[in-house]
């Protein structure tokens, strides 16, 4: 937290050791999530994925948002991944390269994320660029300034994502039931 | 200077801790399971009642001949290991054993999620290890291992939960410094189902179905031999370390007993861990093992709801106390 503090010292031109990390990370991160999409070894793409995963809650902790690291890695890492490499072990993905990895519609792919990217943060940078943050205070990003940041000021966007989740829910159990009907 | 040593000091501390107590941990259930089982156990390695054999056990695993089957993916398959072992170190850095900031690794602002996150990742070491290895008991072992994880992961974390909103942080310190007596009934059930849903994490028994050894061969793991497979379980072990740790914080005052002074509160975690891991070998010489269905019905309509009832039950007593 006084590392963060530090940092707004100093320069744009003179960066800090949080900034060099930053930095280094987030070419990590990319360069995971390249590998992630390209290599033709299905079950490498995931722990790949992991890395880039792990890497972003790194930057995270670099930005002093503790919460949102651990948040990060018990939900994706140790939940969505899991729950990917259950899936990728109930197909016939071979150790080794699988030669239909491919799609044809990678370029397509390659328009829509890069639009999603420019969308993200353009709205980001927008909606954030006059803000500003006073780091001699307690950090931004603790668990108690998060927790109080979401229920008092974003607690209608919480609920209704929470509504969101159990439709997505509900809708698994009418899937799931139907298929079974048409089995007995 | 000093920042640096003080670092360094803690570090060699957790580490030392990290290495000896689960060797302590598997001697006790050599000892423990024997004497149970009408047997002695190791008698001969280091004199006195075979205190020194899992070190004899290491030997022998330092001297085997380290083989990766020609059909592996050479490179998970022995990184899987270290992904398995890793995260039980890093946790135990987190754990307080006593008041004050002299007995804690570090201290995590929010602890619970950095521990359950963290202990969610050594799962990774056995999925890797299930499909690097090509074989098919590995695999098997692999979806059984994700298979309970998945549903075991929710309740461990409700319980959780529960003791995070009694407590009012989520720090470990800080739920200690907030433990009442009373907290002990109260969170009882919470106790019960995060204790449970551990050992199922561990997949210890009798909640062993992705190791099962008579059926499956001990699943992801066939295929290792040597120091690689000491290393799993050793993970193992240590997840028992930290397990009953976690339980012993979370739910069992920690430090606080009914009597001791106070510079004597890192016995009485000690103390308690001890007692909880006997509980986790006596099951283990007790229970048959579960069978895969019975596994994900116990955690989807047994421990799920009660989680859930318990933290209900937190919230209402927590608005009528306040």
């Amino acid at each position: 937290m006084t590392l963060a503090a530090a940092a707004a010292h100093s320069g744009f031109l003179s960066p800090t050791g949080v900034e060099i990390a930053f930095v280094l990370v987030g070419i990590a991160t990319l360069g995971a999530a390249l590998v992630t999409v390209t290599t033709k070894q299905l079950v490498h793409a995931v722990l790949w994925l992991v890395v880039a995963l792990g890497g972003l809650a790194v930057e995270y902790l670099l930005l002093t948002a503790e919460f949102i690291a651990w948040v990060q890695v018990l939900i994706y890492v140790g939940s969505v991944v899991v729950l990917l490499l259950f899936g990728l072990m109930l197909t016939k993905a071979p150790i080794g390269r699988s030669p239909d990895a491919d799609s044809g519609n990678r370029w397509a792919a390659l328009a829509v994320a890069a639009a999603s990217a420019g969308a993200l943060v353009w709205v980001v940078v927008d909606a954030f660029r006059t803000t500003w943050i006073n780091l001699d205070g307690p950090a931004q990003g603790s668990t108690e300034a998060t927790g109080s940041f979401l229920f008092r000021h974003w607690v209608l966007p919480f609920e209704a994502l929470s509504v969101l989740l159990l439709a997505a829910l509900v809708g698994a159990i009418v899937l799931s039931r139907k298929r079974g009907k048409e089995q007995s | 200077m000093n920042d640096v040593l003080d670092v360094a000091l803690r570090l060699v501390i957790v580490f030392a801790v990290f290495m000896v107590l689960p060797l302590v941990v598997g001697q006790t259930e050599h000892k423990v399971m024997a004497h149970m089982q009408g047997r002695l156990g190791p008698m001969y390695a280091g004199g006195f009642h075979g205190w020194a054999q899992l070190v004899a056990d290491g030997v022998k695993f330092a001297q085997k001949e380290d083989i990766v089957p020609a059909g592996a993916d050479r490179r998970i398959f022995q990184l899987a290991p270290a992904v398995a072992l890793l995260p039980y170190l890093l946790v135990l850095v987190a754990i307080p054993i006593g008041p004050g900031e002299g007995a804690v690794g570090q201290v995590v602002d929010a602890g619970i999620f950095f521990v359950l996150a963290v202990m969610g990742v050594g799962v990774l070491g056995s999925l890797m290890a299930g499909w690097a290895s090509a074989n098919k008991f590995s695999l098997l072992g692999g979806l059984r291992t994700a298979a309970q994880l998945l549903a075991y992961e929710l309740p461990m974390l409700l319980a959780a939960a529960s003791v995070a909103m009694a407590a009012g942080t989520v720090s470990l310190p800080g739920i200690l410094d907030a433990f009442e007596w009373w907290w002990l009934p109260w969170q009882i059930v919470g106790a019960l189902v995060f204790f449970v849903a551990g050992l199922a994490e561990l997949q210890r028994p009798p909640f062993d179905m992705p190791v099962a050894d008579s059926e499956i061969i001990f699943g992801a793991y066939t295929e290792y031999t040597g120091l690689r497979f000491a290393l799993f379980l050793l993970a193992e072990y240590a997840g028992i370390v930290v397990l009953c740790g976690l339980t012993t914080v979370l739910f069992l005052g920690g430090w606080h007993g009914p009597f001791g002074a106070d510079g004597l509160g890192w016995v009485w975690t000690l103390l308690k861990t001890a007692v909880l891991a006997f509980v986790v070998i006596w099951l283990r010489v007790s229970y048959p093992r579960l069978r895969e269905d019975q596994l994900q019905k116990l955690a989807w309509t047994t421990l799920i709801p009660l989680a859930l009832a318990q933290i209900a039950l937190t919230g209402i007593v927590k608005v009528a106390i306040s």
